[in-house]
């Protein structure tokens, strides 16, 4: 069994107890424990069940390496799935649940698969589950699903809120061991400006916990001066808890801080996400041990030779009473030593090598361990907890030679760098044959933006696996960073690190070497997703050769822990069975993150309401008060329409749209793009710009115009207004002011760079009110200050004055075919203006409208909006829009476009309007047909409508839309498609409903 | 996460400052052009894997747009300079030169 | 070919499967071929299928620079729909459908196309209209969608905050035959097939040069040394301009960098398709259980298989928006293809300026719905020498004569 032993335990604090529940059974532990050191101590090794097979699962590790211990962590709006316990820091009142099973972790039903595993190798399903076709989807795929999957998927909203910060260094260095503290103290000394970061709640990585010397001290000691001295740099910055989960380009890395993972609802951010931006990135992350293939090497029980080193020196917890060591090299005998020395008892130690030596050796020798040289494990016995271990030689087949009794396996299959941030931006690795593993190639750096090295690794991360060598290349490391940074570290002695004298390793990829087809089914390579030495092999025999291919056919790397345990050794036996050199098979890519990160980190404060940027006008608020719909157009919050107490939303739309025609209407145009256009060439300029002329403009009067891309293509149109003689002003749609600003700018900037223009975009210094509607002079010349009659401010002129005190412009422009004033005032201004504007006008009737109603009556009066008459790919002269063309004109924006055959064609289809036979509205977005299909089997089309509403004013349908040749077709009646398959007969008609002459908004 | 510096402003922009407008020293061909002509200056853009020639627009800084000679299979920056010209200045393409020995050349 | 079913599971099981046969041959390259695809992805391995069922051509050889499958095949989230807006989209994308309805009994290999329905929100009123638009040409074009309500979209979808702050649900485009398929499946069971009929998929062969005779193609160079064909089909997504380049012409490709990720895997919580144009996102849950969320391109060349963050950040925040419960879960991985982008986001199935020489290309995002019908039309196009409707509309030439297919113009993304 496990258990917390007596004494020792370097990270927890005896005196302050912590309980928590796991699959609700009461449990305590201590501050400083880790959730999974805290379920060793409570003899809780069974922890989860596999993805595929529900077998048994227990802790494997005790970093982030973790495949196995993945639980339910919180409940409610706190739950938080695949949780891994190695890496959650424990805290009072913790409450976890396993997963994967049903009903129980101990009596999972879906263990079935265990038993049935030899029929479900990889890529079973493949293979399988074709026939009958509907079974797929209806019986096989659900069932599928259902026994996948890990977590619960959580309920509710997140109760927690993100933060995200930004950074900048000259160096960032990840990792907190000796390595990254070192290369912190050289760069920090040096003036760098450095961050360090470390993705544990400690410093000093596995130094401490493997008993190594630093000069002359034990690690621990070294570790808490190195920090002591980095906190005293003014230009450093330490930051623990701090995960550096990925590098992208141009040194630009990202970090997960868990803020308040260990102290939840103390209403700090769960986490913060960093945005580094770092001159130069070192990595100091270590290596990640690697697990031995041997038969039942996934039992409960059976863990990584370190982490069972750290679960007793760090936390003092024993895995087991008994445990049978088996390693490849001589840092596996690290843990045999530091359970004698916890007073456990350790069978033997199973050492694959046929002539084990070294220091470590000899002391594990001089202790009475037993070493079983040249043996391997034949197999684990045991079911939800290891209860022996057959020895058989490490050259045979697996001929059992003896059985050892005991409750723990620790392995070590060799060390592997991690070498994740290393290679996200394409770094290059290199084959360390002597340690059987892939190491940064220093000639194939990531680059950075400058052509040099982003990245640089130190110690163990670059493949210098004892302390002594790590500390000499992180120093080492440190001063390549700062000569690329042109600074000089400064003079210091080196720290040195007693050199332990360790034996070679020998790569063992299966054990034994010569192990059965029967025994390669039963080892473990990838744990959670249950791959098989012997499927990594299938993979192979069927052509799936690359390791790409292998690890897809497989799953193998592709669960939660990204294949830190299984990558390595998968390619590995892969290579073997393709007869091919392990770096000849290559890695598959590392991708960020380094370790999962929470979505919610990643989305930061951006949530809610204010998840995107959000834009008001300055009459937002009275909007607000008074009861407005609002509908999103861009960024931009405009009502819809403002209900009463009773009105549905089209009810309301109606209401406005009469009272506007027949009273007085007050619609918030604030939205409306502004964009002043001024200079010498500014004429010229608006002339390419506009397919109209614009330069012959007078002062005082406005025109409207037309712009299109360079396809020819309509992309927005508006009123301009010529300023004086050398400004105009360019009204845009509201969706198009920021687009159109930058269109100028672009060709201003990058065509015409000569010409004498300069542009502003003052959409938002302005407040914008259309007062419409017949009684639209009254209230103007009731608030009183300027002469709005007839003739001082004919239609499409405007004049600056004041309104009620407000100083403003305005406009004499109808977009609804009333009698219509556009007034600007400064967006101060906007919310008094708008209150005077209906406290004058309630005696006339004054309300306010919303988008609807203003789309309603331009569609009434015949005016095209962009976005509905146009979609990108309707030019002005399908709309009729011709008169707004100049013809005289050599040149303007999408000129040359439009002149292309299939734009320039007579059979294009041409805007008219609709009007069905039995005055019903047409479907939005219906088509006319046409008789036929089309090679394709399709029914023949010849037209769509584009604007369709019921008109309040004249008490029917009406619509506009594009037919084939339209206006030549006055008084024909085609037919609109509906959904159900019935069609809408409609005649075709003027797109003009209302007012033709233009009696209304002309008086 | 490209960073570009804006050779107007000296800012060393980071990409979310700046917007993208694709291949640079475009020479625009209007009415009186073929068919081939204007179909080639709207559409059959350089798209090469290595060095190339772009716009950007220093949008959430100077709001100018300038020119970047970039390396689209390493992201490599070689050098950005002011929009207003008509070819890479002389001392861009030296430094792609030597830091791309075997490159065929701006054209 | 041994055939793949329950039966052949359970015979070798007894033998630890130790019996199973290669999926496909690794063969070394013939000195000449009838036709040869460049670009073993789904597409290419597609048009060999049909070059060979459909018209008896089988003297193939499909050359892949990498692996087979390993570009955008493998990499993306995997949706099939075919609810386009325009004619020749929705042909081409309805034939592919279709195709992947009876997939995996074609080729005798599960394919796991799983029509689990994909919706569309639509979250302004312009949106609405547009997919009112969609459904309508969906109806006349034989492609079977409707336009829901928002207590339909929560029925399908409990996940979905229909009623968010900035955006709420104003309804859906649904296509209930939509769904999703296993990406790699679809390229070994193209590539199983293909193998079976004799065709010779070589991999770790990079075309180097294009040789022409007289204005027609005659073979080409390759790290494997030269090999001559009769015809010649370029299918190389994201490298399309280097491969046209060699064959002498120049295509309107841009190659821009698109991003995908996975979350954690949890239990199932989501039994459908949902994308979310406005505030672009859209996401799935893979049978494994993993949310497979798309993000978007970055606007710039780029040949890395990497993009840039902020527009992980920027999807993740609009799907948090649309599916609070995913807040807590985790990203595993993130990753990004290279697509090459036409001038009007729709592909090229086409002739070229070289004789025998064809290219299909252009897919932009949307490319692993599409691969069944787009060997299918491929493959026609190869056979005869000239386009069958499916791939009529889709020529090269078009943008001279702005003759475009544009889809953007209701659904906003082609995904």
């Amino acid at each position: 069994m496990s258990t917390r032993l007596a004494k020792g335990g370097r990270l927890i604090d005896r005196s302050a107890a912590l309980d928590f529940t796991f699959n609700g059974k009461r449990m305590k532990g201590f501050a400083g424990d880790t959730l999974g050191a805290a379920l060793l101590a409570n003899d809780q090794m069974l922890v989860g069940r596999s993805f595929k097979y529900h077998r048994p699962r227990g802790i494997v590790a005790a970093g982030p390496e973790e495949p196995n211990a993945l639980v339910n962590l919180g409940s409610g709006a706190r739950l938080e799935p695949n949780q891994r316990v190695t890496i959650t820091e424990l805290f009072d009142g913790l409450e976890a649940t396993s997963q994967n099973h049903w009903p129980s972790l101990e009596f999972d039903v879906g263990v079935v698969n265990n038993y049935a595993a030899r029929f479900l190798p990889a890529g079973f399903y493949y293979k399988t589950f074709i026939h009958p076709r509907p079974f797929w989807k209806h019986v096989f795929e659900p069932v599928i699903r259902q026994s996948a999957g890990l977590g619960k998927a959580p309920k509710d909203r997140d109760a927690d809120r993100y933060e995200q910060a930004y950074a900048f260094c000259d160096l960032l260095v990840v990792g907190g061991g000796i390595a990254g503290l070192q290369a912190a103290l050289v760069a920090g000394r040096a003036g760098a400006r450095v961050l360090l970061l470390e993705q544990a709640a400690h410093w000093g990585g596995r130094a401490p916990v493997d008993g190594d010397v630093i000069d002359g001290k034990p690690a621990g000691e070294w570790v808490d001066e190195a920090v002591a001295a980095l906190e005293g740099m003014e230009n450093v910055t330490l930051r623990a808890r701090c995960m550096a989960a990925g590098v992208y380009d141009h040194g630009y890395v990202l970090a997960d801080e868990k803020v308040a993972d260990h102290t939840p609802g103390d209403g700090r951010p769960k986490h913060r996400l960093w945005r580094i931006r770092a001159g130069k990135i070192l990595t100091a992350t270590g290596a990640i041990e690697r697990p031995l293939s041997f038969a039942g090497n996934d039992i409960p029980g059976v863990m990584l030779a370190a982490s069972v080193r750290d679960y007793v020196v760090n936390w003092a917890v024993s895995p087991g009473d008994r445990t049978v060591v088996v390693t490849n090299n001589d840092d596996g005998y690290r843990t045999a030593i530091a359970l004698r020395e916890a007073g456990l008892a350790v069978p033997a130690i199973v050492d694959a090598r046929s002539a084990p030596a070294g220091a470590l050796v000899e002391k594990a020798r001089a202790l009475g361990l037993r070493i079983e040289a040249g043996r391997g494990i034949a197999k684990v016995k045991g079911g939800k907890r290891v209860t022996s271990v057959a020895i058989c030689l490490q050259a045979g087949e697996g001929a059992v030679i003896d059985e050892i009794a005991c409750d723990a396996v620790a392995m070590s299959g060799g060390w592997s760098p991690v070498v994740h941030l290393w290679s996200h931006c394409g770094g290059k690795l290199t084959w360390d044959r002597v340690q059987a593993c892939f190491r940064p190639d220093p000639g194939r750096a990531p680059l950075n933006h400058d052509g040099g090295a982003m990245v640089y690794a130190a110690g163990a991360s670059n493949g210098e696996m004892t302390a002594a060598a790590a500390l000499a290349d992180a120093t080492e490391q440190a001063g390549a960073v700062l000569a690329a940074l042109g600074m000089k570290p400064k003079r210091a002695k080196a720290p040195v690190a007693e050199a332990v004298a360790e034996g070679p390793m020998e790569a063992v990829w299966i054990m034994p070497q010569g192990a059965s087809v029967e025994l390669k089914s039963k080892m473990w390579l990838d744990y959670q997703n249950d791959v098989k030495v012997s499927d990594v092999q299938l993979a192979a025999r069927e052509g799936y050769e690359s390791v790409e291919h292998t690890k897809r056919y497989t799953t193998l790397g592709m669960a939660t822990d990204q294949g830190k345990l299984s990558n390595i050794n998968g390619l590995a036996v892969l290579a073997g069975a393709l007869n091919a050199d392990i770096p000849q098979v290559g890695t598959t890519t590392f991708r960020p993150p380094y370790v999962p990160v929470t979505l919610g980190a990643l989305a930061g404060e951006a949530r809610g309401e204010i998840f995107q940027p959000l834009r008001r006008t300055p009459m937002h608020d009275w909007h607000e008060r008074n009861g407005a719909y609002f509908e999103p157009v861009g960024l931009w919050r405009r009502p819809y329409c403002f209900p009463r107490a009773g009105e549905t939303h089209e009810q309301a739309v109606h209401r406005e749209v009469v009272n506007t025609r027949e009273r007085l209407g007050l619609l918030d145009a604030s939205t409306l793009g502004k964009i002043i256009v001024k200079g010498p060439d500014a004429g010229r300029f608006l002339d390419m710009l506009y397919t109209g002329v614009m330069s012959t403009l007078p002062v005082g009067k406005c025109r409207y115009g037309l712009m299109c891309n360079e396809q020819g293509f309509l992309s927005d149109d508006g009123v301009v207004a010529r300023i004086d003689e050398e400004t105009w002003l360019c009204h845009t749609t509201s969706g198009g002011a920021d687009r159109i600003h930058a269109w100028m700018e672009d060709w201003l900037q990058c065509e015409w760079w000569d010409w004498q223009v300069f542009t502003a975009n003052v959409t938002e210094q302005y407040a914008q009110v259309a007062v419409v509607g017949p009684n639209a002079r009254k209230v103007l010349e009731k608030l009183g200050g300027m002469d709005v009659s007839k003739e001082a401010l004919p239609f499409m002129t405007w004049a600056d004055g004041t309104l009620g005190g407000f100083p403003c412009r305005v406009y004499r422009i109808s977009f609804s075919g009333e009698l219509s004033y556009e007034i600007a005032v400064p967006a101060s201004h906007g919310a008094a203006f708008w209150e005077a504007l209906h406290a004058a006008g309630a005696e006339f009737g004054a309300m306010p409208y919303g988008t609807e109603a203003l789309h309603i009556m331009r569609a009434e009066k015949g005016f095209i909006m962009i976005g509905d008459e146009t979609d990108g790919t309707v030019i002005p002269q399908d709309l009729n829009l011709d008169w707004a063309i100049s013809k005289k004109k050599a040149d303007y924006l999408g000129k040359r476009g439009q002149a292309r055959n299939f734009l320039a064609s007579a059979d294009r289809w041409k805007l008219v309007g609709f009007e069905t036979l039995d005055g019903s509205v047409i479907p939005d977005g219906s088509y006319v047909v046409a008789p036929g299909v089309n090679a394709n089997g399709q029914g023949n089309t010849q037209g769509r409508v584009t604007s369709t509403y019921y008109s309040p004013t004249l008490k029917k349908g009406i619509a506009m839309g594009l037919l084939l040749r339209g206006p030549s077709r006055m008084g024909e009646v085609v037919e609109f498609n509906t959904v159900t398959g019935g069609t809408v007969k409609a005649r075709v008609v003027d797109p003009v409903f209302y007012d033709k002459d233009g009696e209304k908004q002309n008086v | 996460m490209l960073l570009l510096e804006c050779p107007y402003c000296g800012v060393k922009a980071e990409e979310t400052e700046l917007s993208p407008g694709y291949e640079a020293h475009l020479k625009r061909y209007g009415p009186g052009s073929t068919d081939e002509e204007f179909e080639a200056y709207m559409f059959a853009r350089k798209n090469p894997k290595g060095v190339h020639f772009e716009r950007w627009r220093h949008t959430y800084g100077c709001g100018k747009w300038f020119l970047a000679a970039r390396c689209t299979a390493t992201l490599e920056v070689f050098g950005t300079y002011p929009a207003q010209v008509g070819e890479p200045p002389a001392e861009i393409i030296e430094k792609i030169k030597a830091r791309r020995p075997d490159w065929k050349g701006y054209k | 070919m041994r055939r793949y079913s329950v039966f052949a599971i359970a015979r070798e099981a007894l033998r630890y499967h130790t019996g199973w046969e290669r999926a496909w041959k690794s063969p070394a390259p013939k000195a000449a071929y009838d036709a040869i695809i460049v670009g073993a992805g789904g597409h290419g391995l597609a048009t060999a299928y049909y070059l060979g069922k459909n018209y008896g051509i089988t003297n193939v050889a499909i050359l892949e620079k990498g692996w087979l499958g390993g570009g955008n095949t493998g990499r993306n989230t995997t949706i099939i729909r075919s609810n386009y807006l325009q004619d020749s989209s929705a042909a081409i994308y309805e034939k592919s459908r279709s195709l992947y309805e009876t997939l995996s009994q074609d080729l005798n290999y599960n394919v796991m196309f799983s029509p689990r329905g994909v919706m569309m929100l639509a979250q302004t009123h312009h949106e609405v209209r547009g997919y009112m638009r969609t459904a309508h040409a969906n109806a006349l074009q034989g492609v079977q969608t409707e336009f829901i309500t928002p207590q339909r979209v929560k029925e399908l979808c409990p996940i979905l905050n229909i009623e968010g702050p900035r955006y709420p649900v104003l309804g859906a485009l649904w296509q209930a035959r939509g769904g999703t398929g296993r990406h790699d499946a679809v390229a070994w069971g193209y590539a199983r097939a293909c193998s079976d009929m004799g065709m010779d998929i070589i991999q770790q062969c990079e075309v180097t040069g294009v040789r022409s005779e007289g204005g027609k193609v005659v073979g080409v160079e390759t790290t494997k040394g030269y090999i001559g064909t009769k015809k010649l089909g370029i299918v190389v997504a994201g490298h399309s301009g280097q491969v046209a380049e060699m064959a002498g012409f120049r295509l309107p490709v841009e190659a821009v960098a698109l991003q995908a990720l996975v979350s954690e895997p949890i239990k199932p919580c989501m039994d459908i398709v949902v994308m979310a144009n406005t505030v672009h996102g859209y996401m799935s849950q893979s049978d494994k259980g993993e949310m497979v969320i798309g993000g978007g391109t970055d606007g710039f060349n780029n040949y890395t298989q990497r993009g840039s963050f902020h527009h992980i950040e920027e999807t993740l925040r609009a799907l948090i928006e649309t599916f609070p419960i995913i807040s807590r879960l985790k990203m595993l991985r993130q990753w990004g293809g290279i697509v090459d982008m036409t001038g009007d986001r729709s592909p090229i199935i086409s002739k070229t300026p070289l004789g025998n020489c064809f290219i299909n290309c252009g897919w932009g995002t949307g490319g692993f719905k599409a691969i069944p019908g787009s060997g299918w039309a491929m493959a026609e196009l190869m056979a005869k020498g000239e386009p069958g409707p499916l791939a009529a509309e889709f020529d090269m030439w078009r943008f001279k004569e702005g003759r475009f297919i544009d889809e953007s113009v209701a659904a906003g993304v082609a995904h």
